[in-house]
């Protein structure tokens, strides 16, 4: 009975681990090549950086002289023809000696199986994407090339730009709105209510083309305006109807007593209601926040291809991915310049992170 | 909501118009939309450095929303109390409205009506952009594909996400197992389609899978591109890799609320483990799986980005909110794409309705 425990427990452990190298091994591989060499990326493995076996050149040495083509030819006490000799023969002590060039001008190659790791890294990559003018990048060579920089830099700073209002201005009008549905009296409050429930079914595609026929006409096309107010509304459904959910349920009395001392709703609002409701917005934050960071759809049509001023970096990176989708040293490290401020959100707010997320999960 | 009357009785003493609270309320009010006004246009014709403009974007669109606010709360605050009670909720729920009005509820009229025009929208057609949506060639692979990304995706999903939910409960590992697994949840598609383009690359120095095919004597293949219909799947796998986390949170937060008396019970009874997972487990998690299971069909309903960036539709992997794109954007069709849409909000709506009824009986926070 205890050993079939045990067995279970070793079950379970294993296939979660297995599952999770499964799940981490890909994001893994793109951290390590994103500090790889480009030719390094080109030749080996990622996986290579780690130890492992592998024939490794140790030595060279001179080509015997005076041998023949047609005669076999003793080196180290093997005799072979030089034809074997080319194609590498195995030595007696586990190495290997390939015959380079031709009979009169070459080297011998000594190759030995060996204990070996590709780590050679470097920030040039780095360098590369995130520079805005020409790089200079030295090869092994000792020459050197000047290449364009890919100005990852500017498209982190336009995603801040367009992300940290986006967050900001639905959090601040939906917890308006959600308050006045909740406590304040109108004409049409339920209907109007539903309506903003309602509007949580419909799926992005719907508003795309008329609202960015409304853009061109306004001029807002391609501006950080333009796509905040997209975002914004896009986000508002949710917000509210989460941030109502939140501040329908705070205690009656505590209002009311606010109301005989004379407060204003908007007082009671801004002193009361905003500050009891920190981990409603702090989850509605983060994910609104998520969500328009690693969002593709909305920023390709209404900041545009091409707009390469207002871009971000999703945008810079899908537009990498065309355009220079052979060159993996420039990709990983994009691809990772854009993961940091989402990764660093993941590890730092964890546990508001799934929250966030599991509020969010019913945005249209 | 008797709290509106008690505000009322405490500010007396100013039944009628008193203009010297007006005027200086309006005033502020009229300069926070020039200010506003002045500050876009500086924004947009403005050739300082990026990181200024963005600087001052920030603070112009934060504080522009506030200052809004603050002042038209002002201006109404400094009418009769008659005027205040009736105006002030409009000043509190309206900009929500607004906007939800201009960006949501309009557009759903505005591209039903173009959905019935054709590609620029001068001539009547009907019905005829609809019957495009499923009888076109290209669209009828777009359906195909969207049918095998909505019954793989997702069976993918909500099936790995319970066993690694079932497993994790189980280990002593499992917060650092459910972290690695949830992970993706914070990557970008566009960012995971970069991940996944590396894993699948043609040369086996670069691409995992063609490595452990060569080294184990095959051929290396061109995955996302000539292996179809197959590539399908691996684009499939990306998201399964992406959204399993979010299926396993939900259905091990149902699974730790069974109750542990429940289980022993059954272990009393001599049910073994299978038995314990069909009998007990899955009737007591039903709710969460259903509601796991529609959420990811409206995810993969209108999946784009994974594809776009990947294959951009190419070599069979055409999804419908890739035509969508394509429609719109490069033949410049707009009846076909609005139809598009129209068709993708239809198929999304029952699925989201049952949604939310799930949703309001969840507690959220």
């Amino acid at each position: 009975m205890k050993v079939t425990k045990r067995g279970a427990t070793l079950l379970v452990n294993g296939t979660l681990l297995l599952i999770c190298v499964l799940w981490t091994v890909p994001t893994v591989g793109l951290f390590i090549s994103s500090f790889r060499d480009r030719n390094d990326i080109q030749h080996s493995g990622w996986w290579t950086v780690f130890p492992h076996i592998a024939q490794v050149q140790t030595g060279q040495l001179p080509i015997p002289t005076g041998q023949s083509v047609d005669q076999p030819i003793t080196l180290q006490g093997v005799t072979k023809t030089f034809q074997e000799w080319k194609a590498g023969v195995k030595m007696p002590d586990g190495s290997t000696l390939i015959w380079q060039g031709t009979i009169r001008v070459g080297q011998l190659v000594k190759f030995e199986q060996q204990l070996t790791a590709n780590a050679n890294f470097t920030l040039l990559n780095y360098q590369e994407v995130t520079a805005g003018q020409d790089v200079t990048i030295r090869d092994t060579n000792g020459g050197s090339t000047v290449v364009k920089g890919e100005n990852l830099v500017s498209a982190f700073v336009n995603s801040l730009t367009v992300t940290i209002p986006a967050t900001v201005i639905p959090i601040l009008i939906a917890a308006f709105a959600a308050y006045g549905f909740a406590w304040m009296r109108f004409p049409g409050r339920r209907i109007l209510f539903i309506l903003v429930v309602a509007m949580l079914v419909v799926p992005l595609q719907i508003a795309l083309v008329p609202v960015l026929q409304d853009y061109v006409k306004l001029q807002l096309n391609g501006t950080f305006l333009g796509i905040w107010l997209a975002h914004a509304a896009f986000g508002l459904p949710l917000a509210t109807y989460l941030l109502y959910n939140y501040i329908s349920t705070l205690p009656r009395e505590i209002l009311e007593s606010a109301f005989i001392d004379g407060a204003s709703h908007f007082t009671i609002f801004q002193r009361l209601i905003m500050p009891l409701s920190v981990p409603a917005l702090a989850s509605f934050a983060i994910f609104q926040f998520l969500w328009v960071w690693n969002d593709y759809l909305v920023a390709l049509i209404f900041i545009g291809i091409g707009n390469r001023d207002n871009e971000v970096l999703t945008m810079r990176i899908a537009d990498l991915v065309g355009s220079r989708g052979q060159d993996w040293h420039l990709l990983t490290a994009a691809a990772f310049v854009s993961m940091i401020v989402p990764l660093a959100v993941f590890f730092g707010l964890q546990r508001y992170f799934v929250r966030g997320l599991m509020a969010g999960s019913v945005k249209g | 909501m008797e709290q509106t009357a008690a505000y009322s009785n405490t500010r007396s003493g100013d039944a009628g118009l008193d203009l010297s609270r007006l005027l200086p309320a309006l005033i502020l009010l009229f300069l926070t939309v020039v200010g506003l006004i002045a500050g876009f246009l500086f924004l947009r014709d403005s050739t300082l450095p990026h990181v200024v403009i963005a600087v001052l974007a920030i603070i112009w669109g934060v504080g522009g929303v506030g200052a809004l606010f603050y002042t038209l709360n002002w201006t109404v605050e400094a009418l009769p109390i008659k005027w205040t009670t009736r105006i002030q909720p409009f000043i509190f729920v309206g900009p929500a409205l607004i906007l939800l009005i201009w960006f949501l509820a309009a557009p759903v009229v505005r591209t039903l009506i173009d959905s019935l025009f054709n590609s620029d929208g001068t001539q009547f057609v009907g019905f005829q952009n609809f019957l495009d949506v499923f009888t076109k060639r290209i669209n009828v692979e777009a359906w195909r594909n969207n049918l095998l990304w909505l019954f793989l995706g997702t069976s993918l999903i909500v099936g790995l996400g319970l066993i690694i939910a079932v497993l994790a409960d189980r280990s002593r590992f499992e917060r650092i197992a459910k972290s690695l697994i949830f992970l993706p949840m914070a990557i970008s598609m566009v960012g995971a389609g970069v991940i996944w383009k590396f894993v699948f690359d043609v040369n086996p120095n670069i691409g995992m899978i063609n490595a452990g095919v060569t080294s184990s004597g095959g051929q290396a293949q061109d995955w996302l591109r000539l292996v179809q219909p197959w590539n399908n799947l691996f684009l499939i796998i990306v998201m399964v890799w992406l959204q399993t986390g979010f299926a396993m949170v939900l259905l091990s937060a149902a699974i730790k609320g069974i109750s542990e008396e429940l289980l022993e019970a059954a272990r009393l009874d001599g049910a073994n483990e299978f038995i314990i997972f069909f009998r007990v487990i899955i009737p007591n998690i039903a709710g969460t799986l259903i509601t796991v299971t529609t959420t990811t069909v409206i995810f993969t309903l209108k999946i784009f980005d994974i594809i776009w960036v990947m294959t951009g539709g190419q070599f069979g992997t055409e999804v419908i909110g890739v035509r969508f794109y394509r429609e719109m954007f490069t033949t410049g069709n707009q009846g076909l794409a609005s139809a598009i849409a129209i068709v993708l909000f239809l198929a999304v709506i029952p699925v989201m309705i049952y949604n939310l009824r799930q949703f309001s009986q969840r507690e959220t926070f």
